[in-house]
């Protein structure tokens, strides 16, 4: 079994429609451990050593969080920038990371289709989340595709529930290590 | 008369009114201010009042109440961790003194049994002022403040084998009373010792008993009825029966009292029967200075001064030496030890009780009674004169010594090291600033006027001056200077206003950082100039809310934005209110100022609230 280990970042939980159930989808999973970012670190002091033993104890990480300004909350950044720390995380002789999966699980507001050169939003999804891709790969893990929700501010209960079931679904596929496709880099 | 009642509240009222804020402002402190207006209308003044001793009698009550109050504060095991000094310096202040003033008072040619009765009376010190000064100075908590407690609870106990002892040594002395003593002796208490012990110690048990089961009921019960005068009616009831109780048994009606305060010290009505009683006893308390001004017999003064000199002198030096040997066996420091002595050498309201006493079994003659009072007044109204010059010459002089021998801080140490951080005060508040400082490196000098903290201080190689903030001198030498910021993390809240704008004065490159008690006292800080307050309670209040919504539910995070949100608002609130504060006129009685103001203040947090709903950050989320 690989365990995965879900770094779930949301400032405003109580507000979340989609966010919320994909979390409480990945807390019931087996062999995934959810860590609300927001909810332990309230005041952004994170506890650095804390963050490495989880990852260590973890051979893959999903990062899930809606897509803020085209990127992470916050808190996530801030997360990133103090746990992937030189020497740890990248470096010579870092190897903590290396050989872990990393996936990111995001939810966002614009249609698939305004992810487009010709869109509203100008460039792809895969564009927008080219840092995280160097990043895991700074890190020597492999970065697999993202698991995307288009549209989430319009979404029925129905497209909820079913997102969140093949959320649980992906989960189990890292979980039992099978193989997922890597993240397509784009060229422009 | 038949308005004597009305006559005499009017004339004790009008001359407390008059004078003690006077007293006060001058500087004098308010002990004096009463006992100057006691001499005022007194038989010696201008004869408003011309039967002092009624008066007293009367008055004595307050002290009464005032030691209730003490052993309210006082839990059982507060008292247990102070029955060393208890028993060992207070029995040994007891006995030293007797044995010196009595074997003085034999070496000028008294009788042996009086020689002993003089030198009891005068052994014992005056708790009412003792302790009202102690409190107006914030003492009590202190080294200084618990011994000398702790002396003054231990005479209050010998109190009753003195005046047991009284009728017994006029037997001795003379044969001609024996039978009138006995008379006496018989009146007071009666049956054997062993009885008496017996009785005591059912009257405590039954005390307890009462105070654990029936007065919690009972103050329950009323407090449901909602009857804000009866519940002032029962904390009066319970003080004027435990002193009647305790008084019929022949303990001290002040020492029953005590007792009865510490019983219920661990009940949940504690405030609510201080805070009932407290003015009752503060007026009783002034009366009874009063009634001690009054009393001083200036034709007995007049007639014979010398006397009354040497008597007063021979009496404060015998005390002071006997305390100062004591008090440096025992431990205290010598500043504190400077302040404990003084604050104890004066003779007590007891010394009037146990020489009518020794007059009623003609122990005494009227002319050494009458003598010796006269001495144990004066003693007392020099008391307060000798604390202000102790505030005023010695602790001066002995911050300098103090400051002196510490190596660090001649100034040259400071120019070379500026220490950018002065903190005064180093209590509760204090501690935690300059343990932060420390943590982090940060150089502070620390101002404190404890030297026990100093001690302790100096061995973690801290900076510690002894002294008084309010002395410009002490904040020179202190490097105020060299330094940036000065924290005013000081207890007491007019000391705080006192100091800023002399420092603004004298160094005015300095940031003043001020702990605030409240939102008055906040105002009143910005007022005198301080850069930045805050409100004492706060910062840990809004640290508990927090936690609090946590547990009802609140995710952490939006827990935290509540509390923020809340907690600028409420900044934002106060610097507003500011203005308002200026509008009023010092004549709206602060009671309703403050009650009018916290209704404003809840208004406006419930608009605030509804308002944020609107304004959420994250109803209109970066969501891409």
């Amino acid at each position: 079994m690989n365990p995965v280990l879900v770094v779930f970042a949301h400032p405003a939980l109580h507000r979340s429609k989609v966010n919320k159930q994909m979390f409480e989808a990945a807390q019931a999973t087996e062999g995934v451990t959810a860590h609300n970012l927001y909810a332990a670190y309230p005041d952004f002091d994170i506890n650095i050593s804390r963050e490495h033993e989880l990852m260590e104890q973890h051979s893959a990480i999903v990062l899930q969080h809606p897509f803020f300004w085209y990127s992470a909350p916050s808190l996530l950044k801030e997360w990133m920038d103090r746990t992937l720390s030189l020497g740890w995380a990248y470096g010579p002789n870092a190897t903590a990371l290396h050989g872990k999966v990393l996936m990111s699980a995001i939810t966002m507001g614009g249609a698939a289709h305004a992810y487009h050169p010709e869109g509203q939003n100008r460039y792809t999804i895969n564009q927008f989340l080219t840092p995280f891709d160097q990043t895991a790969h700074l890190c020597g893990m492999s970065y697999v595709e993202p698991f995307l929700f288009h549209s989430a501010l319009r979404a029925t209960p129905q497209d909820i529930n079913l997102h969140c079931q093949s959320y649980s679904e992906r989960l189990s596929a890292l979980r039992d290590g099978l193989p997922l496709p890597l993240f397509e880099r784009s060229h422009s | 008369m038949n308005d004597g009642f009305l006559y005499y509240a009017l004339i004790f009222l009008a001359s407390a009114v008059l004078v003690v804020p006077l007293a006060k402002r001058s500087g004098l402190g308010s002990i004096l201010g009463y006992l100057l207006a006691g001499v005022v209308i007194g038989p010696f003044g201008m004869k408003f009042i011309n039967n002092p001793d009624a008066i007293l009698h009367f008055a004595e009550f307050g002290v009464v109440m005032m030691l209730f109050l003490i052993g309210l504060e006082l839990q059982p095991q507060t008292l247990w961790r102070l029955r060393k000094p208890i028993l060992g310096l207070g029995s040994s202040q007891v006995i030293l003194t007797t044995l010196l003033i009595s074997g003085a008072a034999f070496a000028l040619g008294q009788p042996w049994a009086v020689s002993l009765a003089i030198g009891m009376g005068l052994a014992l010190s005056s708790t009412a002022i003792v302790i009202q000064l102690m409190q107006e100075r914030n003492l009590m908590p202190t080294h200084t403040g618990q011994s000398a407690f702790s002396v003054l609870l231990f005479q209050d106990i010998a109190v009753i084998p003195i005046l047991a002892a009284i009728p017994l040594l006029a037997v001795a002395g003379d044969v001609n009373s024996l039978v009138h003593a006995y008379e006496v002796v018989e009146d007071r208490a009666g049956g054997s010792l062993w009885q008496k012990a017996l009785t005591v110690l059912g009257m405590v048990s039954f005390l307890i008993l009462i105070g654990h089961y029936v007065v919690r009921h009972i103050l329950h019960y009323i407090a449901k009825t909602n009857l804000r005068e009866i519940s002032t009616a029962f904390a009066l009831l319970l003080v004027v029966g435990v002193a009647l109780l305790m008084d019929s048994i022949g303990l001290s009606p002040a020492l029953g009292a005590f007792i009865a305060g510490v019983i219920l010290a661990d009940s949940e009505y504690r405030h609510e029967i201080e805070t009932q009683i407290e003015p009752f006893k503060a007026i009783l308390l002034g009366l009874f200075f009063i009634s001690v001004g009054m009393s001083i017999n200036f034709d007995v003064f007049v007639s014979q001064p010398m006397t009354v000199f040497s008597l007063v002198l021979a009496l404060l030096v015998i005390k002071l030496f006997v305390l100062f040997v004591l008090g440096k066996i025992f431990k205290l420091d010598f500043s504190e030890n400077i302040l404990f002595s003084t604050l104890l050498a004066q003779g007590g309201e007891f010394a009037f009780v146990i020489f009518a006493f020794a007059l009623q079994v003609r122990l005494l003659d009227e002319n050494t009674a009458s003598l010796l009072n006269l001495t144990v007044a004066i003693s007392m109204a020099l008391t307060p004169i000798l604390i202000l010059l102790h505030d005023r010459v010695v602790v001066k002089l002995l911050s300098k010594s103090y400051n002196n021998n510490d190596p660090q801080s001649d100034l040259s140490a400071n120019i070379i090291a500026p220490r950018p951080v002065i903190i005064a005060g180093y209590g509760r508040f204090g501690q935690i600033i300059g343990r932060l400082l420390m943590a982090n490196g940060i150089k502070a000098t620390i101002l404190d006027h404890d030297p026990h903290q100093i001690d302790f201080l100096r061995k973690f190689d801290m900076k510690v001056y002894y002294g008084d903030v309010k002395d410009m001198e002490i904040l020179h030498s202190a490097g105020a200077d060299t330094a940036q910021i000065l924290v005013l993390a000081l207890d007491d809240r007019d000391a705080s206003l006192k100091v800023i704008p002399r420092v603004k004065e004298r160094f005015p490159h300095l940031k003043i950082l001020a702990r605030a008690y409240d939102r008055r006292h906040a105002y009143d800080l910005t007022k005198a100039g301080a850069d930045y307050y805050i409100r004492e309670t706060f910062g840990s209040a809004l640290m508990l809310g927090e936690e609090l919504l946590k547990f009802l539910g609140t995710d952490p995070y939006h827990a935290k934005k509540l509390v923020r949100k809340f907690s600028r608002h409420d900044i934002e609130t106060l610097k507003s209110s500011f203005d308002h504060f200026e509008d009023n006129n010092a004549l709206i009685s602060f009671a309703i100022q403050s009650r009018d103001e916290l209704i404003k203040i809840f208004e406006e947090d419930r608009k605030d609230m509804e308002r944020q709903h609107d304004d959420d950050d994250w109803d209109n989320p970066p969501r891409t």
